[in-house]
């Protein structure tokens, strides 16, 4: 094992977790201001994917289709607040759940009608394709280092927008009293759609940048949400910088126990069943962390009083 | 949940005729939602088009989507074998589904062919007389691969399967077959989709060759993920992850990557030939390897209905055993444990046109059986 396996392997995580934190981030805005549990997150996420393979089949062009991505998810998440979203609010979670669970069935199916069964083609663009050479001798695809950057930017772009907007002031006001900054004449309905269209936009822009290297299917939102799910309680429910402590945490504990966990088991065992026992206990590794976290702070990383 | 119903008629038989024979009813579960419904739709395609093509009266087919659940497989069986009365079961894709449902259905007098998973319990210890694999045994494509490494001079390959049965069954195919050392083995999450971890310490290992066994959508980001990260060793796979399917999908990097399979379009026979023009016509899209299996197990079934019913089990058996069939694999013939002895091909990924296809390279193992038929005690 050399310091460069280990390099890339911490970028390898570094880009799983920024990847985890645009679909977390919308996840943890519209519980921490609406009180909603949305399990349909992950259809958005399908949604920018597929939207974003559409028009690159259309114009060949990978820019036009990830603000294809952002403007579909973002109408679809507002559509569906407008929908069916507006009238659970006030209902308790189980409803919430039943509801967007039914939404999941709604998109996965519907999406199949539109586009067919079978995955589609979308590819990452000749001048993000190939590996680059970092410092150090590390081989890196140019492409995995331009979603960490574009991930961080993002990051840092919501944290402004959370911190020094007047959005961002009546978010953080919705999410400590929702009464109150209504009754202060905030439209809350339009700031509801608002943060809805907001979440599902970042989570259309994650599946097109992810989709552009794995397969574009239906059902390919779900596996992801489990995760996003992860994150946002490591993390504490509602905040932002929750949300990216928690999808860091999560995507290197994962990315380094799947690759570490096997290797070290080898120490002690035959390498075939290393290999087996080692990836049945490293695909359990987050979970465990959740439950670490749990332990020591109830109610996450960030979670404050809630 | 949606049913569909399909009557097979042929205009011009009298109706006192249809009436005299009993009628043979089909229960097909197979994954028409979700994920994997992709391999589902083809397999269905595939029978139904041999159906309508034979256009005999007196088959009844049923059609049911199991979602890829075993416990809705398992319900389906049920109500297919207890109140809709079917006396063949066919369709189901996966290997778990497939143990949920065989060993019950035909412990209750039914027959069940199966025109995809070929877990290896079923081709051996609990392999059954009404039981038959139209497809292959699980680990028998790997095996042809592990085959065509050693004749590729390929001497230390890098191995990864998901964590999951037909994952560890896959790479212990490719090991019974092949020679040289190993670089690297790893069992990934079922499901997972970024593989840039492996990549790295397939990078790191050293080693001449990959191979990998990732059906579906993780075979479609595992290469466009290794295409992108500078490693180019030469990768081998079963058809699974190169099938018509989702070979759109993958794109250039799939190019000159050689897999293995026990069918493909260019195989030169009548049936083969009439099989993917009449598919094309009637679906407009290439068949894949699924489809080519549900055409065979339909074509099959019917051949054994010339000769019994059903309801004569014995006589019906024989007549499936015998396989008087004109597979679009060209021969085909059951070993003892009711799986096929058949040539395994070794195919190249090559673009046609627009459409990326496979052409067949080489034979990898000829009148091939798998390993577990000793294991069978019928």
């Amino acid at each position: 094992m050399t310091y460069i396996l280990v390099l890339e392997q911490i970028l390898n995580g570094l880009q799983f977790g920024v990847m985890l934190f645009l679909m977390a981030a919308g996840l943890t805005l519209v519980f921490g201001v609406m009180g909603l549990i949305n399990l349909a997150h992950g259809s958005l996420y399908m949604v920018g994917a597929f939207a974003a393979a559409a028009v690159a089949g259309w114009t060949g062009s990978f820019l036009l289709a990830l603000i294809a991505s952002l403007a579909a998810a973002a109408a679809a998440g507002a559509l569906m607040e407008l929908v069916v979203i507006r009238r659970l609010y006030r209902r308790d979670h189980l409803d919430q759940v039943l509801a967007t669970f039914a939404l999941i069935l709604i998109f996965s199916e519907g999406t199949r009608w539109l586009f067919g069964s079978f995955p589609l083609f979308l590819d990452v663009p000749p001048y993000l394709s190939g590996p680059v050479t970092l410092p150090g001798g590390i081989e890196y695809p140019l492409y995995r280092l331009a979603i960490i950057l574009i991930g961080l930017a993002i990051a840092a772009g919501l944290f402004l927008l959370i911190a020094r907007t007047r959005i961002g002031i009546q978010i953080r006001a919705g999410e400590a009293d929702r009464e109150m900054i209504a009754a202060l004449g905030v439209d809350i309905s339009k700031l509801y759609t608002l943060v809805f269209a907001l979440g599902a936009a970042l989570a259309g822009l994650a599946g097109a940048l992810v989709g552009a290297i794995q397969s574009v299917q239906v059902g390919m939102g779900e596996p992801v949400l489990i995760l996003a799910f992860v994150v946002i309680v490591i993390g504490g429910i509602g905040s932002i910088k929750g949300a990216l402590a928690g999808a860091l945490l999560v995507g290197m504990t994962d990315t380094l126990g799947g690759v570490f966990l096997p290797r070290l088991f080898t120490l002690f065992m035959e390498p075939a069943s290393a290999a087996s026992a080692g990836a049945s206990l490293a695909s359990m590794l987050i979970y465990i962390l959740m439950a670490g976290v749990l332990l020591v702070r109830p109610s996450g990383l960030y979670g404050g009083s809630a | 949940m949606k049913t569909i119903r399909m009557l097979a008629m042929a205009a011009a038989v009298p109706a006192l005729a249809a009436a005299a024979q009993a009628d043979t009813k089909i229960g097909m579960i197979t994954t028409l939602s979700g994920g994997g419904a992709g391999l589902g739709v083809d397999v269905r395609d595939g029978f139904m088009l041999a159906i309508e093509q034979d256009g005999r009266d007196g088959v009844e087919v049923v059609i049911e989507d199991d979602q890829r659940k075993p416990d809705a497989a398992v319900q389906i069986a049920d109500r297919m074998i207890q109140s809709e009365k079917v006396d063949i079961l066919t369709g189901i894709i996966w290997s778990n589904l497939a143990m949920a449902v065989v060993p019950a259905a035909t412990a209750q007098g039914v027959f069940y062919l199966s025109p995809n998973a070929g877990p290896s319990a079923l081709a051996g210890k609990r392999c059954h007389p009404n039981y038959f694999n139209v497809a292959w045994q699980n680990d028998n494509l790997h095996e042809a691969a592990g085959a065509y490494a050693n004749e590729a001079g390929l001497k230390n390959s890098f191995i990864l399967a998901p964590n999951y049965p037909a994952g560890k069954d896959a790479l212990t195919g490719y090991k019974r077959m092949y020679g040289g050392e190993l670089a690297g083995e790893i069992y990934t999450k079922l499901g997972q989709t970024d593989y840039a971890a492996e990549i790295a310490q397939i990078r790191a290992s050293g080693a001449d060759s990959v191979y990998f066994f990732l059906p579906g959508g993780m075979g479609i980001s595992f290469l466009k993920q290794y295409a992108g990260s500078g490693v180019d060793l030469p990768v081998v796979g079963p058809a699974f992850s190169f099938d018509q399917g989702i070979l759109q999908a993958v794109g250039d990097a799939a190019l000159g990557v050689k897999n293995t399979s026990q069918w493909n379009k260019d195989i030169d026979n009548a049936a083969n030939a009439g099989f993917v023009a009449a598919f094309q016509e009637k679906y407009g899209r290439l068949p894949s390897l699924y489809a080519s299996q549900g055409f065979d197990t339909a074509n099959l079934i019917l051949s054994a209905l010339d000769k019994a019913e059903p309801a004569d089990q014995d006589a019906f058996r024989s007549a499936l055993k015998a396989a008087e069939f004109a597979s679009v694999r060209g021969d085909f013939k059951f070993g003892d444990n009711h799986h096929p002895v058949q040539d395994i091909y070794v195919r190249e990924v090559i673009k046609e046109g627009d459409v990326y296809t496979n052409k067949i390279i080489a034979t990898g193992l000829s009148d091939h059986a798998d390993a577990y038929a000793g294991e069978c005690k019928m």
